[in-house]
């Protein structure tokens, strides 16, 4: 497998990573849709960059502590949801531009050591190296596998968490595994679409596969299928006309999204 | 007989207090095999907080509730909204339901009317239908007991009759017992064994002939209501002037 990645050129490498990224944007952008949770999803995006700057400062493995940090916004945000003066888009817009701002200071703070600060806002997709790869593989097989396997909780939760809680579900464990899972997508995906855009790469494939399908299933593979031509084009007009590559998946998935409004308008 | 029947919940001392705020105090009652259990009382009464903590959903801050050993529930919320993204249809959302299977949920569709239903996506389907197939859901669990809140709300008084029908009906077939909250006296209570009159605490409870004459329940809701439900349950004791 290494040797494998090894004998690949670059290209071939970076379109590889989006390409995971985009099978896994199907699943997790699908529930983060119906779970009315985007803003949720932008709040742990923005947080993983004052992970990274931890990371750094502390010289661990940068994963370690994206996942981190994540994990304990998450953590903060199920916290202060549970109290009841502060609404719960006033925390999520209080955490997310606080982490977004500690992690611009901190990142700047050593910045010329090893950050290149817009790469991480915007993306790098072509300068993934086969370390990243590999870690991306990982997380494709670790989230596919435990999607699919709590796939029946997860819908559960999501229609109605009381009702689940009744028949037997364990809920809390269930979404705490969902929070999991955008964390290790997160994680991996932003030195490919950067914190800025990384929600986007879930949220809009996943609207745009909602009018072609008619069960949860059938729209989580038409969003991963959209997802996955849309890193494609993206990369296309990338290297044709020297567009940041992050941004032009991001725009080409919401060309894709018009497109989808207009294809079925005409059906209908 | 009726003494020696199965008690399948038993709320001793129940109080409940969220964020300094009393919610419930002191409520004691027992649901007993085949009962129907109504709750009824005021906006605000701490109705819908009492059935979360019979269904698990909450603990009490004091007291404690007693569950009959391996009880099965049927839940039916008071609401459901699926986010309109989401690809479901009646089918797929009666499906899963841990116990339900093509052929139970097509026979549980077939008694409540809902057959035609079944691949209508759940967000286009009306109130009345939609409490039916809440009501279908629960019944897949294939409960002891049936715990409904509001089971009727939002919808008008013909498709109310027909779901108060359709539970009565369900409820002698499946021989399980029902806790509801029921703003509908008039529909439930000839039906109901136990009328538990909430606001924070019980203020009074019992059969629903003698609930409608405690001056605690007149206090709460007017006597015009207490004369009018005197109506449905048939004791013609006194006259109206009409």
């Amino acid at each position: 497998m290494y040797a494998w990645l090894l004998g690949l050129d670059f290209i071939t490498r970076a379109i590889l990573a989006g390409l995971g990224i985009a099978i896994l944007a199907g699943p997790l952008g699908s529930l983060i849709v119906w779970r009315r949770m985007a803003y949720f999803g932008d709040t742990l995006a923005h947080s993983t960059l004052l992970g990274l700057s931890i990371a750094l400062l502390l010289n661990i493995n940068i994963y370690i502590g994206l996942i981190t940090v994540s994990l304990i916004v998450a953590g903060l945000l199920a916290a202060l949801n549970r109290q009841k003066w502060l609404a719960s888009d006033a925390v999520l817009g209080i955490l997310s531009h606080t982490t977004l701002a500690i992690g611009l200071i901190a990142a700047t703070a050593i910045h010329g050591v090893r950050v290149d600060l817009l790469s991480y806002l915007y993306g790098d997709i072509l300068a993934v190296d086969l370390q990243d790869i590999a870690y991306i593989l990982g997380v494709v097989l670790v989230v596919l596998g435990l999607v699919a396997w709590l796939w029946r909780w997860l819908l559960s939760a999501t229609i109605h968490s009381d009702l689940a809680r009744v028949e037997g579900v364990p809920v809390e464990l269930t979404n705490w595994a969902f929070i999991i899972m955008l964390a290790l997508v997160f994680a991996v995906a932003i030195k490919l679409v950067g914190v800025l855009l990384i929600t986007a790469l879930l949220v809009i494939p996943a609207s745009a596969a909602r009018r072609f399908a008619r069960t949860p299933e059938i729209m989580v593979v038409v969003a991963s299928l959209i997802g996955c031509v849309a890193v494609l084009i993206g990369f296309w007009a990338s290297l044709s006309w020297d567009w940041p590559t992050g941004p032009a998946i991001v725009a080409t998935t919401a060309v894709l999204f018009t497109l989808s409004l207009v294809v079925t308008r005409r059906h209908a | 007989m009726q003494q020696s029947a199965q008690l399948l919940v038993e709320a001793q001392q129940i109080g409940l207090v969220i964020h300094n705020k009393t919610i419930l105090e002191d409520i004691n009652f027992t649901v007993k095999r085949g009962e129907i259990v109504t709750l009824i009382g005021p906006n605000g009464a701490g109705k819908t907080a009492l059935l979360k903590l019979v269904l698990g959903l909450n603990q009490p801050t004091s007291g404690q509730i007693i569950l009959a050993k391996g009880l099965r529930i049927g839940y039916m919320p008071q609401a459901l909204t699926v986010e309109s993204l989401m690809p479901l249809d009646v089918a797929r959302f009666l499906l899963l339901s841990p116990r339900a299977n093509k052929a139970r949920c097509d026979q549980i569709a077939e008694e409540l009317a809902i057959r035609h239903l079944l691949s209508s996506p759940i967000q286009n389907i009306s109130g009345g239908e939609l409490q039916r197939v809440l009501f279908a859901r629960a019944l897949l669990n294939e409960p002891d007991l049936l715990v409904l809140d509001e089971p009727a709300q939002g919808i008008d008084i013909n498709g109310q009759a027909f779901l108060y029908q359709l539970i009565s009906t369900m409820r002698t077939k499946l021989n399980c017992s029902i806790l509801m909250v029921s703003h509908d006296l008039h529909l439930v209570i000839a039906g109901t064994d136990q009328v538990i009159c909430l606001n924070k605490h019980v203020c009074c409870s019992g059969h629903p002939a003698a609930v409608m004459q405690n001056p605690e329940f007149i206090n709460l809701f007017g006597s015009k209501v207490a004369d009018q439900l005197a109506l449905y349950t048939h004791h013609h004791d006194h006259h109206h002037d009409i």
